[in-house]
């Protein structure tokens, strides 16, 4: 038996503009354990690329060290990537970013990855409002080195080995709203019909997207007193609303009751049509968004669904105020000012 | 790809099948079927509606139509219905005996050729004849046909067996010395009869097989050209039925029933349709000297009272018997050898294979040509045909051949008519209790092949018309089934159940008791003799078989389609990493709905409709898991990477029983 996936596919398999199937955005056999939520994240980042026409080779694909880094490996096998230092993910992005501003950035980070060892590197990349997607597969444990609790896991929560969490957890999605992220979502790996257009939006979004992403480790917390597990999420999940991503070009179909939908423009054109299950949310105003988080949490529920978003802002590269062209396609005349005016300085200093 | 919905190609042309609903199965069966007439699949689909309208309208009761798609939401697929999972196997469920296929085609990747072989004969008594010359129902049904591009060569590989097989003396059921007591006449010694005996000896029972011609094998043995069924082979099997006990009596005409009626204990009757058409238009009677009847001219080239032929031939037929007449005349020495068909050349009855070889040995196919008139010079010896050209038209939605008034002359030597063939039973008395039906054919049970007499059972050809020898076989099952119970007063209804198991095949982690490894080339061809030096002579074998290396990797391209992707719906905690891995986009989790909008909503639409869907029963979130069954290469990625053991892959092993079932000494292999 071997584990390669057969090369033929369902011959009427659907394409998309460039005539590529969601197979064409595939990468390596998962060598994840098997039901791992990750391997959800990646099929939907894939069907994600599919459906908005992606160009594999207009990705970057980064990650640090950990379960969920290892995932980039998994999908969209003709992108750039790079996997770094654990925890320096956002350090690499910010460089690559200003180096060439017209690549699609795709962080892909784990709860130990961003909340412990790169927590500070994750709060600079939203304080600098890097053009980029960062996924947090959250599980809330270190699947990688045998289970033990990570940061993001909740106070009543045990491990598998029956051992109680002792510490509060970090809310990534709250952090990021506060640090001032621009683009803030909480989804489930379990929930495609959730987790797609907010992937899609995310990608469409200029600046900071966070996805944090609920994402059950089969192996060491997906037991009955997980509060990280499908079945904890499937019982606690709670939706902000129903997210639709819509085209560019193409016009939100459905009617729904005043009050009870937001509308956000993307920069290209794109939109996002949130129908709200409460009318008390706004997803644009983040005061209301953590409140209205924080009200759910007492109330023992996750809440999921675009949190937070503000399409109006500027990211790094407009910040830094940096040439259209990508700095790594200048030609070396323009970025280096050659010999003579090197000599010119070097008069004025002696 | 066009929209084949309802439609599906038999022999070659394409017909219509529409599912019976379940509450009126025991009624129906599984599914009605119409031809279209078409081996065009643009006119077939011009005819599917109406025939699907008029297939449907059967289910109409009390003025109440009951529809396909009706309200009802899917219910859970039952798979301990073993029909379920037979169904999958799509070769084993279109070959008429039910073979084995999957199962002896990895016989033959582990190079176990002995084994492969008795598996076959076990269900289908003639290996390495049918490995030469079988209709193959299997090979279009094959689901390689739709994942890639070509069917997996099925028919080849089955005389991979015969040719590489060792001893199999061993293997062989044991015959009773001491016999039960009960004398079965089997009349003509072809397939039907021939699987009659094989089915009935080991049983204990006297069998007497009763042939017209010095040698039995029936039109196998005359009718099929040695360049296509070499003698060896053919004596070779049916020689090891007779071996196994039956008493041969040759050059045996039967042409009185009644006495073999109070003889013996019971009748098979295996005449196949041994009577050529022929056709009688202008010259017939005076130019007779060199026309000649399409099947008796071939089974006197197979006695070799035929040894030469005219410089210039005329063939007038589109079947198999027009292909082998004319390719025969070849090999006698005729020069010019054209033939002749009434219908458009895509509407020919021949197979697609025996077309290709006939047009590779340079033999011109004439479509719509009638003929008129046999032409004679003054002497009476036949010396041309006059012709009329057709041309289709369409009248209702039904199609009709027109003539033009197109005449057209061809010099000819002799003329073979090969234009169908007929039952005739003259040998029959009418006041013994076998009563004829419509153009005089016996009225026989399509279940038990027994006929109006109680004591008569028919199988093959003589049944109901032509078939083919897979055909005769599965008949012949059936009636041996029916005589050991009539011998036994045992109701006939009363069928032996299919043997079904349905065993994990996992092995340890990532272990796997079968290779998924499925080679992605291409239908591998089967090399031929040299064109110089089979034309010249009749025994030389055209296809000379795939060799051990071409046989493996040919064996690589199949699907095992009887691993079966099984369900346990209480395990699933809906990770979709089945969904994910699935190489064809089957699987999906789904809410329920009606059948209709299910297909439509699936990630890739299920249209074929002859594909179940398997249906889980709810799951935790409330969806269902629903797979199409079309597309599944049954690689099993979706149990390698399913966490909790939800999906697990089962090889379904389904044998038809036979009378020989329980008695048979065949190495079972676990």
């Amino acid at each position: 038996m071997t584990f390669i996936k057969p090369l033929n596919h369902h011959p009427k398999l659907e394409k998309n503009n460039l005539g590529l199937t969601r197979r064409d955005y595939e990468g390596a056999v998962s060598s994840l354990c098997a039901g791992c939520g990750h391997d959800s994240i990646s099929a939907s980042i894939i069907e994600s690329c599919f459906k908005l026409n992606i160009e594999s080779y207009k990705v970057a694909k980064l990650s640090g060290i950990g379960c969920s880094s290892k995932a980039p490996a998994y999908f969209l096998d003709q992108s750039h990537g790079f996997n770094s230092v654990h925890g320096r993910m956002p350090s690499v992005a910010t460089g690559a970013s200003c180096a060439n501003r017209d690549l699609l950035y795709l962080g892909v980070s784990g709860d130990g990855d961003s909340a412990s060892i790169g927590i500070g590197q994750f709060i600079h990349a939203i304080r600098r409002q890097v053009n980029m997607v960062y996924i947090i597969e959250n599980n809330g444990t270190y699947g990688l080195t045998k289970g033990q609790f990570s940061a993001t896991n909740d106070l009543d929560s045990k491990n598998k080995y029956g051992d109680d969490n002792l510490f509060k957890p970090i809310d990534l999605a709250t952090m990021a709203i506060q640090l001032g992220a621009t683009y803030v979502a909480r989804s489930f790996s379990g929930d495609r019909e959730q987790l797609i257009p907010l992937i899609m939006g995310a990608m469409q979004h200029k600046g900071f997207a966070l996805l944090d992403i609920i994402s059950p480790c089969v192996t060491f917390n997906n037991h009955a007193s997980s509060t990280k597990s499908y079945d904890y999420i499937r019982e606690h999940n709670e939706a902000v609303g129903k997210t639709d991503f819509v085209p560019i070009g193409e016009e939100i179909k459905t009617s729904y009751e005043e009050g009870t939908s937001v509308e956000i423009n993307l920069h290209d054109g794109s939109k996002l049509s949130l129908e709200k299950t409460d009318k008390n949310f706004d997803p644009c105003d983040a005061g209301k968004s953590l409140n209205y988080i924080r009200e759910k949490e007492k109330e023992g529920k996750v809440l999921t669904g675009l949190l937070y978003v503000d399409s109006k802002s500027k990211d790094l590269i407009e910040t830094l105020n940096m040439t259209e062209t990508p700095l790594s396609q200048l030609h070396q005349d323009l970025i280096c000012p050659g010999s003579d005016v090197l000599n010119l300085i070097n008069k004025d200093l002696s | 790809m066009e929209d084949k919905k309802y439609l599906f190609k038999r022999n070659n042309t394409w017909w219509v099948k529409v599912a019976v609903p379940k509450s009126l199965r025991n009624e129906f069966g599984f599914d009605l079927r119409q031809t279209t007439g078409e081996s065009d699949l643009e006119n077939a689909l011009k005819y599917r509606d109406k025939i699907v309208e008029s297939l449907k309208s059967k289910f109409k009761r009390d003025g109440r139509e009951l529809s396909l798609s009706s309200a009802k939401y899917l219910e859970k697929t039952d798979i301990s219905n073993p029909q379920y999972f037979h169904k999958v196997v799509d070769c084993q469920y279109a070959c008429p005996a039910h073979t084995n296929v999957p199962e002896y085609i990895r016989l033959i990747a582990q190079k176990k050729y002995t084994d492969a072989y008795m598996l076959n004969w076990e269900s289908n008594v003639f290996p390495g004849i049918l490995g030469r010359v079988c209709d193959r129902p299997c090979e279009p049904a094959c689901r390689r046909g739709r994942t890639h591009d070509k069917a997996v060569a099925i028919c080849r590989l089955k005389r991979v067996t015969y040719d590489h097989k060792g001893d199999i003396e061993s293997y062989l059921p044991e015959i009773p010395s001491e016999k039960n007591g009960k004398k079965i006449a089997l009349i003509g010694g072809g397939p039907a009869s021939l699987t009659v005996a094989r089915d009935l000896l080991p049983l204990g029972y006297d069998c007497t097989i009763f042939e017209k011609d010095h040698k039995p094998g029936g039109l196998m043995r005359t009718n099929i050209p040695s360049f296509r069924l070499p003698e060896d082979v053919l004596d070779e099997e049916i020689y090891r039925v007779v071996e196994m006990g039956a008493t041969l009596k040759t050059n045996s005409y039967i042409d009185k029933l009644s006495p073999l009626l109070k003889e013996f204990d019971s009748v098979f009757v295996g005449t196949g349709a041994p009577k050529g058409k022929d056709l009688n238009i202008i010259g017939r009677s005076k130019a007779s000297k060199n026309i000649h009847i399409g099947i008796d001219w071939l089974t006197s080239i197979a006695f070799e009272h035929v040894k030469k032929i005219g410089k210039k031939v005329i063939v007038i037929g589109g079947g198999n018997t027009a292909m082998d007449c004319c390719r025969s005349a070849i090999r006698l020495g005729a020069k010019d050898v054209k033939v002749t068909v009434r219908s458009p050349y895509s509407q020919m009855k021949a197979s697609e294979w025996e077309i290709e070889e006939t047009q590779e040995e340079g033999i011109p196919i004439l479509d719509n040509t009638s003929p008129k008139e046999f032409l004679y010079d003054d002497k009476g010896k036949l010396c041309g045909m006059k012709f009329e050209k057709m041309t289709q038209i369409e009248i209702d939605g039904r199609k009709k051949m027109r003539p033009t008034g197109e005449e057209i002359i061809f010099e000819c030597d002799d003329v073979l008519l090969a234009i169908g063939q007929e039952n005739a039973f003259p040998w029959i008395e009418k006041d013994i209790g076998i009563e004829f039906g419509d153009w005089e054919m016996p009225i026989v049970d399509k279940l038990t092949m027994q006929s109006t007499h109680p004591k008569v059972f028919f199988g093959g050809d003589s049944a109901w018309g032509p078939e083919n020898i897979i055909w005769a076989v599965a008949h012949g099952h059936q009636a041996a089934i029916s005589i050991d119970n009539f011998c036994s007063e045992i109701s006939l209804k009363e069928r032996p159940d299919p043997m079904t198991n349905l065993v994990s095949q996992k092995m340890g982690i990532h272990e796997w008791s079968y290779d998924n490894d499925i080679s992605q080339a291409q239908r591998y061809v089967v090399p031929h003799a040299e064109m110089s030096k089979s034309l010249k002579d009749l025994k030389t074998e055209v296809e000379l078989g795939f060799d051990e290396e071409m046989a493996l990797e040919e064996a690589q391209r199949c699907l095992n389609c009887d691993m079966q992707t099984v369900f346990e719906d209480d395990l699933c905690i809906e990770c979709d990493a089945c969904v994910d891995i699935c190489p064809t986009d089957c699987i999906n989790f789904i809410d329920n709905d009606t059948e209709e909008k299910i297909r439509d909503k699936l990630r890739v639409p299920a249209i074929n409709l002859d594909q179940s869907l398997y249906v889980s029963g709810k799951l935790k979130t409330g969806r269902r898991m629903v797979k199409d069954e079309d597309m599944c290469v049954h690689c099993g990625l979706c149990a390698e990477r399913c966490p909790t053991g939800a999906w697990d892959i089962k090889r379904n092993s389904y044998k038809e029983s036979n009378t020989l079932s329980k008695r048979i000494t065949t190495k079972e292999i676990a």
